[in-house]
């Protein structure tokens, strides 16, 4: 039995988690001896007081969109993704494959060819972690973060042996063609009389995550699929009863989960540094855990959780830029988010449920009044 | 060619200093994963005893209170862990994550706080290190072909810790498979109703076991500070704590098979060190990032089951709901 009512489930316990964090997250900066009012003030205005702000705050949720739906998905058949940012990494390197070696004419074709590369790339990074945990057991955590770790291997070597150019100490691809560059929200905005900051990393690729949101909720709610999905993740036992293949669902929902994470880099590789370098993701991988659990695996909770921690972002920027406080913040906040709201989530559950029962009890007529109480 | 330089004295050598914080984190490790909770978290608990003790044996001049500080430290996230998958039942890969990443933040903030040096401490002097001990009569067999350079360079000459680690090896199969606590905490890992039917508190030998975990834990990030470096830089477990996690796997949960596990992944990283031993004894070049990638690479292979299976604790990652 559901004791609690479906909006305290799905607003009020996130949001205590949220203001437990917020509230240790205030402690901290009192520790090191900031004012916790003006470091949030200045977040606020670093973050969103400008259109500049804007950008990046936007940039940063745009990549914080695709792996948290990628959390999300795996979450729903319950399995724990960790290897997002590793899937983001190859994705990275998917781009820059079909952008290095193709000359697309035109942006919008390169941007398709781009995102399926990315997508292919992530998908098939996930696959094997996917495959061991359906077909010989292995637990899909462990192997994720196993190939994190290969990954950026990987990586490292198709930089530094690989696509370097010839003469370049550093280890990164050359600059795409001019031709694929993609429009950013000033170019975007400037037809219809918005003038967006020109400096500011966001671009199309939002439109792309926003269009990612919705197919991820008509993927998971309103297909058989998605069905599935959910019940497999709610049981494993009762799907297969119910004719659910363990191996199917599994493949299924981590190659999806894999191919958002790997898509991630249409963003920061193709839209923002127009290059592929070493340390792209930037921990964005992990950050969608964050993100997936604040936003109950749900993809409109996704998107605002994903705003979120594109605000925590530039604002962590711009505190570390105007005050003492190190850029280091956000991992403490980001940590604090995941241990309250998918850790500790009982910890807030648990005494709220029992003010609703009590309340429950208090309502109930007398026959009833017995029967709940237990 | 020359196969045996790979097995040179001083690539031995490095291999047992970098062996030694996989060994220990590994033996934490399987400590909580025998009692039934895992923990992805031993990077970050490292990370956090290295900061500390680093940061205390700086200001006190004491590494013995450094030690102590990255032990208490340590334990204090053990607790986090605990309470977060133990008595609130939340999810414990989970809280490892979140464990990890308050690590990370934590330590680069608290050091800019004290230090500002831009997230690291001072560099430790003196009586702030674990020194090298030379066991007795090394000097004097060093001259015996053979067996003489073995015993003074690779065996003697080592600090505290690393003999610490050693002898956590038989403590720890002592106390798993010789001891009462021992098969009780077994058997809180596969199947903790049958300890709870014994009359014996499931959470209390938990708690304890991750206790240990935290203990292990902080003399491991210690000894990455004190003892093979000179202070505390940041993130710099680099993924130690993985590659421990890895080795338990590799180990099947085992204390002796730890040790091989992670005298192996250690061997891999001083090799790693060493590009042009490698390619003087094999007569190509191999890649650093293979070398790199391997202990991650030979986990999966082992975790796929393709040589001997590993096979977890049963009640594992689950937490224990007591039957009313």
């Amino acid at each position: 039995m559901d004791v609690m009512p479906k909006w305290a489930e799905v607003i009020l316990v996130p949001l205590i988690s949220l203001i437990l964090a917020a509230i240790l997250s205030a402690l901290v900066i009192l520790a090191i001896g900031e004012d916790p009012v003006a470091a949030v003030d200045l977040m606020v205005t670093g973050a969103l007081g400008s259109t500049y702000g804007w950008g990046y705050t936007l940039y940063y949720a745009t990549n914080f969109m695709f792996t948290g739906l990628a959390v999300s998905v795996a979450f729903h058949a319950g399995l724990f993704n960790i290897g997002g940012e590793g899937q983001a990494m190859l994705g990275g390197l998917g781009v820059a494959l079909v952008l290095l070696f193709i000359p697309w004419p035109h942006w919008t074709v390169a941007l398709l060819a781009a995102t399926l590369g990315a997508a292919v790339f992530g998908a098939l990074w996930a696959a094997i972690p996917a495959y061991l945990q359906a077909k010989r057991g292995s637990h899909i955590v462990i192997t994720t973060i196993m190939f994190n770790f290969i990954a950026a291997a990987v990586l490292n070597y198709m930089l530094v042996n690989q696509l370097r150019p010839a003469g370049s100490m550093d280890p990164a691809t050359e600059r795409f063609r001019e031709a694929v560059h993609l429009p950013n929200l000033h170019e975007m905005l400037a037809p219809i009389g918005i003038n967006f900051s020109k400096a500011a990393p966001a671009n199309v690729s939002l439109v792309i995550a926003i269009i990612a949101c919705v197919l991820v909720w008509l993927l998971i709610w309103r297909t058989p699929l998605g069905l599935e999905i959910r019940s497999y993740g709610k049981s494993g036992r009762a799907a297969k009863y119910a004719g659910i293949g363990a191996v199917r669902i599994t493949m299924v929902a981590m190659l999806v989960s894999g191919a958002l994470a790997g898509m991630m880099a249409i963003n920061n590789v193709m839209g923002e540094a127009e290059r592929l370098v070493l340390n792209a993701v930037e921990g964005a991988g992990f950050i969608g855990i964050a993100v997936a659990l604040m936003g109950r695996s749900h993809p409109f909770g996704v998107f605002l959780a994903a705003i979120l921690f594109g605000f925590l972002y530039q604002g962590g920027a711009e505190l570390a830029l105007w005050t003492s406080i190190p850029r280091e913040l956000i991992v403490v906040i980001q940590a604090l988010v995941i241990l309250f709201t998918g850790a500790l989530d009982n910890m807030v559950r648990m005494p709220l449920e029992r003010v609703f029962l009590a309340a429950r009890v208090a309502r109930a007529p007398k026959p009833e009044r017995k029967q709940a109480a237990e | 060619m020359d196969i045996l330089a790979l097995f040179d004295l001083t690539v031995l050598d490095s291999t047992v200093r970098l062996a030694t914080p996989l060994l220990l984190a590994c033996l934490a490790g399987l400590f909580s994963e025998r009692a039934g909770i895992f923990d992805i978290g031993l990077e970050g608990k490292m990370l956090f005893a290295a900061f500390f003790s680093a940061a205390i044996a700086a200001m006190t001049g004491s590494v013995w209170l450094g030690l102590l500080a990255g032990m208490v430290s340590s334990m204090a996230l053990s607790g986090i862990h605990g309470l977060a998958s133990i008595t609130f039942r939340g999810n414990q890969l989970i809280s490892g994550v979140a464990i990890n990443f308050l690590a990370a933040g934590m330590t680069v903030l608290i050091a800019q706080d004290w230090f500002q040096q831009g997230g690291r401490t001072p560099s430790l002097i003196g009586g702030g290190r674990f020194e090298p001990i030379t066991l007795p009569f090394a000097d004097a067999l060093s001259g015996v072909p053979f067996v003489g350079p073995i015993y003074a360079e690779l065996i003697s000459g080592h600090t505290i810790l690393v003999y610490v680690a050693l002898l956590a090896v038989p403590g720890t199969w002592w106390l798993l498979f010789r001891t009462r606590f021992g098969l009780r905490l077994r058997a809180v890992g596969e199947n903790p109703a049958a300890v709870d039917t014994a009359g014996v508190s499931v959470v209390g030998l938990r708690f304890v076991a991750v206790g240990i975990c935290g203990i292990l834990c902080g003399i491991a990030g210690a000894y990455l500070a004190t003892g093979l470096q000179a202070g505390f830089v940041k993130d710099m477990t680099a993924g130690r704590g993985f590659i421990a996690l890895a080795a338990l796997i590799f180990a099947k949960w085992r204390p002796w098979h730890a040790l091989w596990a992670t005298l192996l992944f250690g061997y891999l990283q001083a090799i790693a060190l060493r590009p042009d031993i490698i390619e003087g004894a094999l007569g190509f070049k191999v890649q650093v990032q293979l070398l790199d990638a391997l202990p991650y690479i030979l986990t999966v292979v082992i975790l796929a089951g393709f040589v001997g299976k590993a096979i977890p604790p049963r009640a594992g990652g689950e937490p224990y709901v007591k039957e009313r």
